[in-house]
């Protein structure tokens, strides 16, 4: 059997590490979640020789060992859990040759947990550009550890990387700095109190906020007495850590690095005068803005109608290709449109991700953060919620999970609570056929189409509801919370054409396996209700063909007869009627009633329920647009779907928080119902209420 | 009290000191440390947060918390 060998991946941010893992393991990757939280878990495999492969981890980038977020917890639980099934053999430490001052921190601390550690020091490529030599064999003598000089932009170093993984039992692991040099009283308590235990990892055990869930409580009994320390007086201590770190690697870096400052090159400092500019800067920030969304609403529509008809026809030809009966008709009607319903997200969704991980790559990101932070502020934000509010119009998930590193947790929560107010890719498929059936085809001023204004509108509303409501919360809630914003500007890189492939790849992958496990789940349950019922819905075609007994009727009109009725008196029929009055003064008849209840588990699933809904009993296969069309009000005798409903539907969904996972996220960051609970009810009553309006006014 | 938010832009110091109690410990792990220089990079837009560059380090804080942090000024940058 091949042996295997446990590999870490940790780093600062913005050093590349996650291409050092895509180099190292290609495709073979697998990204998960860790159990009960949301924090990604990235892991695959390497070959490193004939029988030996390394199974890799690609842990969240992190400054220091101090946790400060739920991100970098799941690191320091890992190392500090020998029990667990991934600890790793031997951790490899990511550094940019150009923050190497400040990377070491990290490597030092991870060193002194006793773990053999190899430095991978990234981004040798830039070496000659920013005129910094390194004395490599100098630095491995006083650092007492192996080093690889890497660069995962020309795929370099990998082999001998490898190598030193394979040869891993070989590496020194004395710590880099004594701990008990930073309080010698205090550390002597305890190490008299735990003789055995390794001083830095009670250390850390004391001063971190993270749930050891994993580790032995047993061994680390007594640690509670010595949290009696105040938290300033652990932090004065933690200060001390730090200079002492700083001072060991100061002396290290002293005799090894050299950087001649006079001929470097600096393309950051350039940039970031235009980029960051008073005017410019918000002008070229607008102007990417205007970019995604141009290719969300215009170069995605070519795909998206290929993908819609596609699937009209799909549907078709399994009606005739399989042998009649309620399971074909469970295929065609019920499981067919109701994925359909979800695939034609995949162009938007990518094109999203393909913008954020691009924008995120760069470096631009920060540069966004710190041009908007006063702005933000002003609504109770923080510069660091534009990339929840941008995330967020792809969807509010991985949105709320980027709010963790907002150190404040006012604007964190603020952040949290107004982010699925943003249109995110899920009401895209429900805005598009509303608007395409309401809004007329013209052009205005010759550019514009009326319909792109109207989804540019929906946009806006979203991001205006978002900012008007974080001021409004601002205004109300009364949290008191320090002020700490930190961030990073790294320097700028092209973006690696793998890196993004992956990312876009990943993420919309997990979206539609996600969105469509509930999707198909809804699909099947509401074609059974739509399909079967009680009492009349089986004396259906008696009861019809009695009641236009006196009629002529072809036998087509007869059986659409037949159908509808059939509708009516289903199970599902019974209960939109029962909804009908709720919903009937924003303009709704009992279908859409039902596809409004089914999308409060997701938005999308609108648009599949109505397919669901008007493609049982018909014979003919269609687009689902075309059947919303010929949708008649039996009471006005005007479309069902006209300007005063399809508006009152734009509002409620622009409003209503219609999705159940986030509601789970929302309980999960906010470690409890209280908000999500009422956020949700807050934007149910604003969409209700704004449709209603909607309605009452136009109709 | 000199401190980085009093700094102009490109202007060089040394960090002198301040209190662990209103500074994140995140900032101490990036470079700011007493002894340890810093220089203002840029002022965003509207005055705040300022872009530094700390010990190496690029980042961006805001006036809040720079305000917090004595420093001495290089004279001759």
């Amino acid at each position: 059997m091949a042996k295997q060998i446990n590999v870490a991946l940790v780093g600062n941010p913005n050093t590349g590490k996650t291409s050092v893992f895509n180099n190292l393991t290609g495709l073979k990757q697998q990204v998960g979640n860790y159990p009960g939280i949301t924090v990604e878990k990235k892991q695959g495999t390497c070959k490193l020789s004939r029988n030996v492969k390394a199974h890799v981890i690609d842990l969240p980038g992190t400054y220091s060992l101090n946790a400060s977020s739920l991100d970098e917890n799941v690191v320091i639980e890992l190392l500090l859990n020998r029990k667990d099934k991934d600890y790793p053999d031997v951790a490899v430490v990511v550094a940019d040759v150009e923050n190497l001052k400040r990377n070491l921190l990290l490597f030092t601390q991870i060193k002194d947990l006793g773990i053999p550690t190899i430095l991978a020091i990234n981004m040798a490529d830039r070496m000659k550009r920013k005129a910094i030599s390194l004395d490599i064999q100098k630095l491995e003598k006083k650092l007492e550890t192996k080093i690889a000089l890497i660069s995962s932009r020309k795929n370099e170093g990998f082999d001998y990387l490898k190598e030193l993984i394979t040869n891993y039992s070989q590496l020194n692991t004395t710590p880099c700095v004594n701990a008990s040099v930073i309080a010698p009283a205090y550390f002597d308590r305890l190490r008299k109190t735990f003789p055995n235990q390794d001083l830095y990892k009670l250390w850390l055990v004391i001063t971190q906020d993270v749930n050891f869930g994993k580790l032995d409580r047993q061994e680390l009994k007594g640690v509670a007495s010595f949290k009696t320390e105040s938290a300033g007086n652990l932090k004065r201590l933690q200060q001390k850590e730090t200079i002492a770190r700083y001072k060991f690697i100061n002396e290290v870096l002293k005799e090894t690095l050299v950087i001649d400052k006079s001929s470097a090159k600096d393309l950051r400092s350039r940039l970031d005068r235009i980029l960051m500019h008073k005017f410019w800067g918000y002008v070229i920030f607008l102007g990417i803005l205007l970019l995604i969304f141009q290719a969300i609403f215009d170069w995605s529509t070519y795909p998206m109608d290929f993908i819609d008809s596609s699937f009209a026809s799909f549907s078709e030809w399994a009606k005739g290709a399989l042998p009649p009966g309620d399971f074909t008709n469970l295929i065609a009607e019920g499981i067919i449109p109701g994925l359909g319903g979800i695939v034609i997200f995949i162009p938007q969704i990518a094109f999203l991700f393909l913008f954020i991980s691009i924008l995120e790559e760069s470096g631009y990101m920060s540069r966004v953060v710190f041009l908007m932070d006063r702005i933000m502020r002003r609504f109770g934000l923080s510069g660091k919620s534009v990339v929840p509010l941008i995330s967020g119009t792809a969807c509010a998930i991985p949105a709320i999970m980027a709010t963790r590193n907002i150190e404040n947790w006012k604007e964190r929560l603020i952040t949290i609570l107004v982010t699925p107010f943003t249109t995110c890719a899920a009401r895209l498929p429900v805005y598009l056929i509303i608007i395409s059936l309401v809004i007329p085809e013209q052009r205005v001023l010759g550019i514009f189409t009326l319909q792109g204004l109207t989804l540019l509108f929906m946009y806006m509303l979203g991001f205006g509801a978002a900012i008007f409501s974080a001021w409004l919360l601002d205004r109300f809630l009364k949290i008191k919370s320090k002020t700490f914003f930190v961030v990073e500007m790294p320097n700028y890189k092209l973006p690696l054409f793998k890196n993004v492939a992956i990312t876009v790849i990943e993420k919309t992958k997990s979206f539609v396996l996600g969105a469509g496990k509930i999707i198909l789940a809804i699909s099947v349950i509401l074609w059974v209700l739509a399909s079967y019922g009680p009492g009349k819905f089986n004396d259906a075609e008696a009861i019809v063909t009695q009641e236009h007994i006196s009629e002529t009727l072809t036998e087509q009109e007869l059986d659409t007869k037949i159908a509808s009725y059939k509708l009516e008196h289903s199970y599902i029929g019974i209960l939109g009627k029962t909804i009908e009055p709720a919903v009937a003064p924003l303009g709704y008849d009992w279908k859409i009633g039902i596809a409004i209840v089914s999308s409060f588990a997701a938005r999308e699933v609108f648009v599949g329920t109505l397919a669901t809904i008007y493609s049982v009993g018909s014979e003919e296969e269609e687009t689902i647009k075309n059947r919303m069309a010929a949708e008649i009000n039996p009471i006005l005798g005007t479309p069902r779907f006209n300007f005063a409903s399809g508006i009152s539907l734009l509002l409620f969904y622009a409003f209503a928080m219609q999705c159940m996972s986030t509601i789970a996220i929302v309980k999960r960051e906010t470690n409890g119902w209280k908000w999500p609970i009422w956020q949700f009810t807050i934007m149910t009553v604003i969409a209700y209420v704004a449709a209603l309006g909607a309605y009452q006014i136009f109709k | 009290m000199v401190t980085i938010a009093s700094l102009k832009k490109g202007q060089r110091a040394i960090i002198k000191q301040f209190s662990v109690d209103v500074v994140p410990l995140k900032l101490l792990e990036m470079g700011c440390l007493p002894g340890n220089e810093v220089t203002l990079v840029q002022i965003a837009p509207f005055q705040d947060p300022l872009y530094l560059n700390i010990n190496g380090s690029h980042l961006a804080i805001r006036k809040e918390t720079a305000s917090q942090i004595e420093i001495e000024l290089i004279l001759n940058s």
